[in-house]
């Protein structure tokens, strides 16, 4: 889970990260008290900065400085709503502006390739840090640190001067290191990152920005109801949530029901190999109905996918392992049962493969109830040509019977 | 031979009074494993009845280990004991440890990894969230079905479980050494480069299937591992071509980050070290049947 930069901020705070001061507005008027509290403490000048999960909000005109707290309204508005990167701008941070005289890198996450984590500083920041990894390599500093030891001030001040921070920044900037790596190990994140880290004229060293993510597989021992985000998720996704679906909306027509995350991932490539046939048809999602599906979850899957307005055919792709193929098509049967009883009309055609253990009586079963929408391939590549097949005409009909 | 596992193979079960270590426990032991024991600490003296077996509860695993000598492990503890209990497993210096649960915090997993390391890597730790090591005819130490496949020459290494089912089902007719499920997160214990290894090495295995997925770059290096190390015929499959960036996909590691980790790269990796690289499932299991039996 990615925290927007004021959440992120809010959590630097907690462990005495210096950050940028500031605080986060969903109208302007909100944004223009805020900026007045600013004035009345003697800075009457703030930046305005568009809160959105994704970078590159600045080339996109989503951070303004405002001289007045009439002006910070003014920019709050017309950054508020603004579509960055596919993000809607819901909320700004209405900030101090900070007096920068250098801008440096500083981050903490996990290094997938070592198996470990891994400090990355550089005395170039402010610029993405990809660019500099590419432009420059020397000057990005990246350092193993022990899940087992950890950053002390010592390892931290190692960091800070192998990015290659000036002597004046370096006691500032490592005692920020320090903090960042509690945030860091104690809230469960995967990544903590700071860019800018910024010196100021002051000759104060702080966080002007913000990115944190955190793991998801931690939620059942940290708190982390505050950073609940309702704006950000799909209907559908919150729906598949509340039934404890794993499920990502693509932009398709063919919805996908499958048995493991690998599986399902594969049968969205394999359909969208199909679909090339058909004039570029695509999957409409994932959903991983993990093993030994029930009925029920079986149902709620069907649910969930049949309620995208996109979807034109359904594709079930299991593959019986654990699971036995004659509980899958039980399932199947029930779940359009159950969907009648809810009055639920079911008319997208339904492709439906059944393979591994158990598979022929799975499919007698399914044979055996005769459903009209659901059409039985036996393997995994000629469904899925099958389903997207279906997916295309269905398209053209209702083209058709518009005109 | 196979690797990792074989018929001498004396496994216990962490959790096994739990209802996923009873029922797997007892799936390995109608498949013909060998399974001495299991732990858990507050039923130590019990024991479980499982396939028609009496299998007897330790309190730890050092004790399991001196008790019924051993020499295999696999976790089916919740993901919040599970850093516990594989540090257990590493104290207690077991050759091998499989980690069959899935949703453990990457920070748990990086503890006990550095754990493992710091303490001289006596331990082969597969997983977390892996179905676990299969050796057919011989062993079966995790959740890999046992009946839909056979006995063979083919290594199989995977990142995902439900591929590795559909894989090992396809070649059912061909048959597998060993089936190694290695987990998709973000970190593991072993890797596609340790099996491609451990598959070269073995005399019983003549081809390797390698499965991978979208994120990291663990396809990337073991395609510069292939190319410097093995001489024995590769095949591979890797999904998520259509995986939109920044969304995870199920496992907690498949998820691409700017332009990293794409199913493409891993690809053109692959086959610039001419590992075959099959479009489906399906058509990958068609190129290993054909290199096999051409």
């Amino acid at each position: 889970m990615d925290l927007f930069e004021y959440q992120a901020k809010e959590l630097f705070a907690e462990y005495g990260v210096l950050i940028q001061r500031g605080r986060v507005a969903s109208t302007g008027p909100e944004a223009e008290s805020i900026a007045a509290e600013f004035a009345a403490a003697g800075q009457p000048q703030v930046v305005i900065k568009a809160q959105v999960k994704t970078g590159g909000r600045g080339k996109a005109g989503g951070v303004k400085l405002a001289a007045s707290p009439a002006e910070a309204r003014q920019r709050a508005d017309a950054i508020l709503g603004m579509d960055i990167k596919g993000h809607t701008v819901h909320s700004v941070l209405v900030a101090e502006d900070v007096d920068i005289a250098e801008e440096y890198y500083l981050s903490f996450l996990i290094d997938r390739a070592e198996r470990t984590f891994l400090a990355m500083c550089s005395v170039e920041g402010g610029v993405e840090i990809e660019e500099v990894a590419r432009t420059k390599p020397e000057a990005l500093a990246k350092i193993p640190v022990s899940p087992l030891t950890g950053v002390d001030r010592a390892t931290a001040l190692e960091i800070v001067r192998a990015g290659g921070l000036p002597p004046r920044a370096q006691a500032g900037a490592a005692e920020l290191a320090e903090r960042l790596w509690a945030v860091f190990t104690d809230e469960d994140a995967t990544l903590v990152e700071v860019n800018p880290l910024v010196y100021t004229g002051e000759g104060r060293v702080l966080a002007l920005d913000a990115k944190v993510t955190l793991d998801d597989n931690a939620a059942f021992r940290q708190d982390w109801a505050a950073f609940a985000d309702p704006t950000a998720v799909d209907p559908l996704e919150a729906r598949a949530k509340a039934k404890h679906l794993n499920y990502v909306k693509l932009d398709g027509s063919v919805g996908i029901i499958g048995n493991g995350a690998g599986l399902v991932m594969s049968t969205l490539d394999v359909v969208a190999y199909a679909g090339e046939e058909f004039g570029g048809v695509r999957p409409a999602n994932f959903l991983d109905i993990g093993g030994g599906a029930s009925a029920e979850v079986m149902a709620n899957g069907l649910d969930i996918v049949l309620s995208d307005p996109d979807v034109r055919s359904v594709f079930v792709n299991v593959f019986g392992g654990i699971t036995a193929c004659d509980a899958v098509a039980n399932g199947i049967v029930s779940a359009m049962a159950l969907l009648a009883g809810r009055g639920e009309q079911v008319t997208h055609p339904i492709v439906v493969r059944l393979d591994g253990n158990k598979a022929a009586e799975g499919r007698a079963i399914l044979a055996g109830a005769a459903l009209p929408a659901v059409a039985q391939v036996a393997t995994m590549d000629d469904a899925a040509r099958r389903a997207a097949e279906l997916a295309a005409a269905a398209v053209h009909t209702a083209a058709g019977n518009g005109a | 031979m196979a690797i990792f596992l074989t018929a001498d193979s004396r496994i216990i079960v962490q959790g096994i009074t739990g209802s996923e270590g009873r029922k797997h426990g007892a799936r390995m032991i109608a498949a013909g494993t060998n399974v001495v024991g299991g732990t858990n600490p507050r039923k130590a003296g019990q024991t479980v009845e499982l396939s028609g077996r009496s299998v007897p509860v330790f309190a730890s695993v050092a004790e399991a280990m001196a008790e019924t000598g051993a020499d295999v492990s696999v976790v089916f503890v919740p993901e919040s004991g599970t850093r516990a209990a594989v540090t257990e497993a590493i104290d207690a210096a077991i050759p091998l440890v499989i980690v069959i649960t899935e949703g453990v915090p990457v920070h748990d997993t990086a503890q006990f990894w550095a754990y493992a390391c710091a303490t001289g890597n006596r331990t082969r730790i597969v997983g977390p969230n892996c179905p676990g090591v299969a050796s057919p005819g011989k062993s079966n130490a995790g959740i890999i079905p046992a009946d839909i496949t056979s006995e063979g020459r083919i290594g199989l290494v995977s990142k995902s479980g439900t591929l590795t089912y559909q894989m090992m089902y396809e070649l059912r007719d061909i048959g597998f050494s060993t089936a190694v499920g290695i987990g998709g997160d973000p970190i593991i214990g072993t890797t596609h480069i340790d099996c491609l290894q451990a598959f070269q090495d073995d005399p019983e295995t003549d081809a390797i299937v390698m499965i991978g997925e979208i994120g990291g770059d663990a396809e990337e290096r073991a395609a510069a591992y292939i190319e410097r190390t093995i001489s024995k015929p590769v095949v591979a499959y890797v999904a998520g071509f259509t995986a939109p960036e920044g969304r995870t996909m199920g496992h907690a590691g498949a998820i691409i980050s700017g332009s990293a980790g794409t199913a493409q790269a891993k690809k053109e990796a692959l086959e610039k070290v001419g590992v075959r690289v099959g479009r489906t499932p399906s058509e990958t299991a068609r190129l290993v049947r054909d290199l096999v039996q051409g």
